[in-house]
């Protein structure tokens, strides 16, 4: 059976357990076998809806304390659930939560793990899993040995398919310890969209010269409903917050869209964003090497280009 | 109080990524080998820091690999770390590291244990919550600033559009990122000093690997940018909507 980790924030499902739903959905099929979710704490969505994700069951440890991430916590509840379950693959986002459970969870299970799948594993040698390295210059094919295997699967890296279907939810009686994490403060930035969940991410560079330049950056985004992000270069200097810097010290994103507007392309800030899937390029520098990465580009002044970009595309949406 | 620092030897953020033997192995030759950089300029700085404040913090470094690693190693101890150990044994699979490090932890009885949030090579983001589990320890990942006082960790962590801020009791777990602490680099003191800190090489336990790279690809070439003319900016628009159907 292929148990899928669901998680949520805020009493929502995240978007990228659509995704992965999807993924256990199409794995169970290849591999004629049963799919279910695993849920841990409470939310405010119907549950059994998940079951237009192709998943049969939802099991749910409905306990208010784990609302809140503590993961030595989360994965011992996780391990308990596969070993109840007889689960032999389970999948998770390879989000901030996926980062740090199912590491967990592989060593306490000695399950092997893959960490940022970007397909279906290949089932017909072994069971081997694509998955980015060398910060996505290249991929590795990775064979799981052991017979319990963990994956979990990079954002924007499988399509969502919604179909018919209603889960059954059943509750899942573990023991849930106290935490020893305590968390005094949580702090969200309200009304922007998360960068690593984004589907389209509008980013400025050194090239727009300033701070004060940021509007235009912000109406574009705005306009496709698109995150914000910036360089290295623009984060250290103090014109935009550090949590927006993308590249290889800074956020990895694999948005379908990255629209990079005054940046240059240094190979670092290339490593954190060429797995997007449609990179735009717009600088005035025809030699910036950030156009060798592009799909599309456009060669000329952003202060004018990108007010035109945003009239237009405000005309297809309208 | 006993800090234990994970370092990982990576190839330099510029190097060009091939691969030889029919793609199975990774082509080092002409690599300029780097200590990872979330190890060094979070975890390890941010260790540094803590030494300087309270001169009685040790500081140790574990790093698993062959003597390539040493000009790395003794780039850490430059910067400032006090004694190093080396397992020596190499491997793909993050789970057989985490065991290796994990038999040193046990034997050092640490107080705060340092990773970077991942290795730039693999980014597997694994090791450090493998060994929390492990060690049977709380484990705080993706650190961006990182206090400690008295006994208490005191953590802001990146979580999906903010953060959030956790304390827990040492021993703990953390992995570091960007914001905390900043590059240094070593000055001529330290290198000299590096020269005769203790550098200890062990043999690794016996651990099975739970996985391994069957083989690496690169991927497709770009098919070449399609440029646009600044006057006419619609047919930006039409392509990404019609072609590319990413709006």
């Amino acid at each position: 059976m292929i148990l899928v980790f669901i998680d949520h924030t805020d009493s929502a499902i995240k978007k990228s357990s659509y995704e992965v739903l999807s993924y256990g959905a199409a794995l169970a099929q290849k591999m004629d076998t049963s799919v279910e979710g695993l849920i841990l704490g409470t939310v405010n969505d119907d549950l059994s809806v998940l079951g237009c994700y192709g998943i049969s069951k939802v099991h749910q440890v409905s306990n208010e304390i784990l609302n809140q991430l503590d993961a030595q916590l989360y994965a011992k509840i996780i391990a308990d659930a596969i070993s109840a379950l007889n689960a032999e693959i389970i999948i998770f986002s390879h989000n901030q939560t996926g980062k740090t459970v199912a590491p967990m969870v592989s060593a306490r299970l000695k399950a092997g793990f893959v960490s940022g799948a970007v397909t279906l594993p290949d089932i017909s040698k072994g069971f081997v899993v694509k998955k980015n390295v060398f910060s996505g210059k290249a991929f590795a094919n990775v064979n799981i040995k052991s017979t319990i295997k963990i994956i979990s699967l990079n954002a924007n890296s499988f399509q969502v398919k919604k179909t018919e279907g209603v889960a059954v939810v059943e509750q899942l009686n573990i023991s849930v310890d106290s935490p020893k994490i305590k968390i005094t403060a949580v702090n969200k930035v309200k009304g922007e969209v998360p960068l690593t969940e984004a589907e389209i991410v509008v980013s400025g560079g050194r090239g727009l010269k300033g701070p004060e330049n940021w509007k235009m950056i912000e109406d574009l985004a705005h306009v496709l409903h698109a995150a914000t992000a910036c360089s290295r270069p623009v984060a250290d200097s103090g014109w935009r917050p550090h949590h927006e810097h993308v590249g290889q010290t800074g956020i990895q994103i694999a948005p379908n869209l990255y629209i990079a507007i005054g940046i240059s392309g240094a190979i670092q800030h290339l490593a954190g964003v060429n797995r997007s899937k449609t990179i735009v390029v717009i600088n005035k520098d025809p030699e910036a090497p950030f156009f060798k990465a592009a799909d599309y580009g456009i060669v000329g002044d952003a202060f004018e280009i990108v007010p035109k970009l945003t009239e237009e595309i405000k005309k297809i949406k309208a | 109080m006993k800090i234990l620092i994970c370092i990982s030897k990576t190839p330099d953020t510029t190097s060009k990524i091939s691969f030889k033997d029919n793609n199975t192995k990774f082509e080092e030759s002409g690599v300029q080998w780097i200590i990872n950089p979330y190890d060094e300029w979070y975890a390890l700085v941010r260790a540094i820091e803590l030494k300087e404040k309270n001169a009685s913090v040790q500081l140790h470094l574990v790093t698993v690999g062959g003597t390539d690693c040493d000009p790395i190693i003794r780039k850490a101890l430059a910067l400032g770390g006090d004694e190093a150990l080396r397992v020596n044994t190499t491997s793909d699979d993050s789970f057989y590291i985490a065991a290796q490090i994990a038999q040193i932890a046990k034997q050092g009885n640490y107080d705060l244990i340092l990773t970077g949030k991942e290795t730039i090579d693999y980014n597997s983001s694994s090791v450090a919550g493998m060994l929390a589990e492990l060690l049977d320890l709380p484990y705080i990942s993706l650190a961006a600033k990182l206090e400690i006082n008295g006994n208490t960790a005191i953590v802001i962590r990146e979580i999906e559009g903010g953060e959030e801020t956790d304390e827990v009791s040492l021993p703990v777990v953390i992995s570091c990122q960007k914001g905390v602490a900043e590059q240094r680099i070593p000055n001529m003191r330290g290198i000299m000093a590096a020269r005769t800190k203790p550098l200890k090489v062990i043999e690794p336990a016996a651990i099975d690997a739970l996985t391994n790279i069957v083989s690496y690809e690169l991927p497709p070439p770009k098919a070449g940018v399609k440029l646009v003319s600044p006057d006419n900016v619609e047919e930006l628009v039409r392509l990404l909507h019609e072609e590319a159907k990413v709006i």
